[in-house]
């Protein structure tokens, strides 16, 4: 997982040039700790703003400080565990699903996985970008900006709330992705 | 989100290795030959036998047949190839595949630059869980064309032909295999190591049957299972460069004279400038490029293949994983045996009537293979009187979402026509591509149909495979 940073710089400069490089940079172990950078950003430069926790299906979610929105993705780690996603089925617009429902799809090479809702909510917005450049995804998945890898915005009721409450934090994930690897 | 489970990785997991007592299961070696190699003798090695390991028909079977009887997954240890810590320490991801812990990727690389670099460069397989078998003896030929519809006969020596395994009655496809003609009376075979209890149960009986039957000396033959050594899968342009700068001379300049299909014992410098023992170079491969299968001894086969790799080096030869392999074969419109073949399915029907050879086409034949009687008569399309085949194997390219194993295919009128057994993104065409089953009459080149994908249809057009052109070396084209 921890690689993703090396992985990530190493992409921008990716031409046959670099190859050897790359495979001479490729460490053999991956450093065993780490923290996604931009759930970094969030805790350190904007504490107000929004909470973001995650799933053990590895989506992340943005609850806003009023609690009536929030922005939905696919982790940092699961973004390096699919590898190069070349294709992206974004959520319905306006759809209401419980959490846990399928909304959308990852497709890389080797494998397609579900984006499930990580709570009850209603699709607002998608990211339109990822249909012209999915692989945004491996670069910014955890970006809920203009040019991130965000998948969905949604509309956030009592329920998504409560939903909320039972997931994990980034401190969490991290152990928990830990674990996993 | 549902991801891959892997299995452990990098250094964590090799720091892990002490602690697995099932490490060695898959290598009791067992080696064809254990005296030192001396030049010139390199085929006779390769095809000598050892008596002390040749396992008899009765005993394989009886193993066999236990093994088929306990559950592959959960009771027994997953086993490791020669390989396993030269994975490891070079990054490797593993995963659980046909009994073995096998490498998906490794983290140099992400899957499609890998596939690409294969392409692009050359790449180094894993191979060894396949099985790799010997069968010897004056009736070698006539059983292997009993239990496939290879035509040996005329197969010259050291050259291969892809084949299935057939069930009696049926003419279902037990499995997939290659089929190398070493001497006429000694044949090197492989299949798969996700088959490899059903196979050898299967070639146990099959044995057992034929000496019930023919009890002449000339039918008498010899099955042996190769355990414990390496096989490696050297593909991509640069694989001949690769290959010879390691080669002992002479054989140096004659890889070039190796055509695909062709095969040859040889001896290469391993890392303290030592000789290896004579190691089996067979032209081809699973990716479409050109390349060479290599069948290395027990004893040599992390020297031979690090001497590949140090050779070369990373700029030029990296090592692959299934993850590659398996898009690579797909681009290549090659089966996947229990995802595109499987024991329902016959050669006609997937599409591999080439496998059945001229020779092996005449009904009243004294040495039919099995469910010719099913297969003969299939050769011959329904509109011209035959029994023909009621579905095909196709190759497919999809539009938007990628169709994987399992997704319907349905024609212009919503009907079910069939269903896609391989699918994925194709690194090279940048396009979805996929094979499957469709009904017979849906199966031509060209032909607009759908699949279901999330409960979407998605246009797909049936498309020849090969979906990538293959690099085989067949020589200069004549002028």
């Amino acid at each position: 997982m921890a690689a993703s940073i090396a992985t990530r710089c190493l992409r921008a400069t990716r031409a046959p040039c670099s190859l050897f490089q790359l495979a001479q940079a490729a460490p053999i172990a991956r450093p065993s700790t780490r923290f996604p950078l931009s759930a970094f950003r969030t805790f350190s430069t904007t504490p107000l703003r929004e909470i973001r926790k995650y799933t053990k299906d590895h989506e992340w979610v943005d609850l806003s400080a009023d609690k009536t929105s929030g922005v939905i993705g696919i982790s940092e780690y699961a973004a390096e565990e699919l590898g190069d996603v070349v294709y992206v089925e974004l959520p319905e617009e306006g759809k209401a699903v419980q959490a846990g429902d399928a909304i959308g799809a990852v497709e890389s090479v080797k494998s397609a996985a579900d984006i499930n809702a990580p709570i009850a909510c209603r699709v607002t917005s998608i990211n339109m970008l990822l249909e012209e450049k999915p692989g945004t995804i491996n670069q910014v998945p955890e970006d809920d900006s203009h040019g991130g890898g965000w998948i969905a915005k949604v509309a956030v009721d009592e329920a998504g709330v409560k939903d909320f409450e039972n997931l994990m934090d980034a401190e969490e994930y991290k152990a928990f992705t830990g674990s996993e690897e | 989100m549902k991801l891959v489970r892997a299995l452990q990785r990098g250094r964590k997991a090799a720091s892990s290795l002490q602690s697995q007592p099932a490490r060695s299961i898959a290598l009791l070696s067992r080696p064809l030959s254990a005296a030192a190699a001396s030049p010139g003798s390199a085929v006779a090695q390769y095809q000598q036998q050892s008596p002390r390991t040749a396992l008899a028909p009765s005993s394989l079977s009886s193993k066999a047949s236990r093994r088929h009887g306990s559950s592959l997954a959960s009771d027994e240890p997953l086993k490791q190839t020669p390989l396993y810590d030269l994975h490891l320490a070079h990054g490797a991801k593993m995963v659980p595949f046909g009994g073995f812990q096998m490498p998906v990727q490794y983290s140099s690389l992400s899957v499609s630059a890998s596939h690409h670099f294969t392409r692009s460069h050359a790449s180094l397989f894993d191979v060894g869980h396949m099985v790799q078998h010997r069968f010897s003896g004056p009736g070698a030929a006539a059983f292997l064309e009993r239990i496939t519809p290879a035509s040996l006969g005329p197969l010259p020596v050291r050259s291969s032909t892809l084949s299935t395994l057939l069930w009696p009655g049926t003419g279902g496809i037990v499995d997939d295999t290659i089929i190398t003609k070493l001497a006429d009376d000694a044949f090197y075979v492989v299949t798969n190591a996700a088959c490899r209890d059903k196979d050898l149960k299967y070639l146990g009986e099959q044995l057992a049957e034929w000496t019930k039957s023919n009890n002449s000396e000339n039918a008498k033959l010899e099955h042996e299972v190769l355990d414990g050594w390496g096989l490696v899968a050297l593909q991509g342009p640069l694989s001949e460069e690769i290959l010879s700068s390691i080669l002992v001379a002479p054989e140096e300049s004659k890889l070039r004279e190796l055509y695909f299909g062709q095969c040859r014992p040889v001896m290469v410098k391993t890392g303290g400038g030592e000789l290896s023992q004579p190691i089996l170079v067979s032209r081809g491969g699973y990716t479409g490029e050109d390349g060479f299968e290599i069948s290395i001894p027990p004893a040599d086969t992390v020297a031979v293949t690090e001497a590949l790799l140090e050779s070369a080096g990373p700029e030029k030869l990296q090592f692959a994983g299934l993850g590659a392999r398996d898009s690579l074969r797909l681009e290549a419109g090659m089966c996947l045996y229990g995802h595109d073949l499987d024991d329902t399915t016959t050669p006609v029907e997937g599409a591999l009537s080439w496998v059945i050879g001229k020779d092996r086409r005449d009904p009243a034949s004294k040495n039919p293979f099995h469910g010719a009687e099913v297969i003969l008569p299939q050769l011959t399309p329904k509109s011209k009187g035959g029994a023909g085949v009621s579905r095909r194997r196709v190759g497919l390219v999809v539009e938007g979402a990628p169709a994987r194993e399992g997704a319907e295919i349905v024609d212009s009128a919503g009907q079910k026509i069939g269903v896609v057994t391989s699918g994925c993104p194709s690194p090279t065409l940048g396009k979805n591509i996929a094979m499957g089953y469709v009904a017979d009459g849906s199966h031509k080149a060209g032909t607009e149909l759908e699949v279901v994908v999330r409960g979407r249809k998605r246009k797909a057009v049936v498309t020849k495979m090969p979906f990538v052109p293959s690099k085989y070396w067949k020589g200069t084209a004549p002028a």
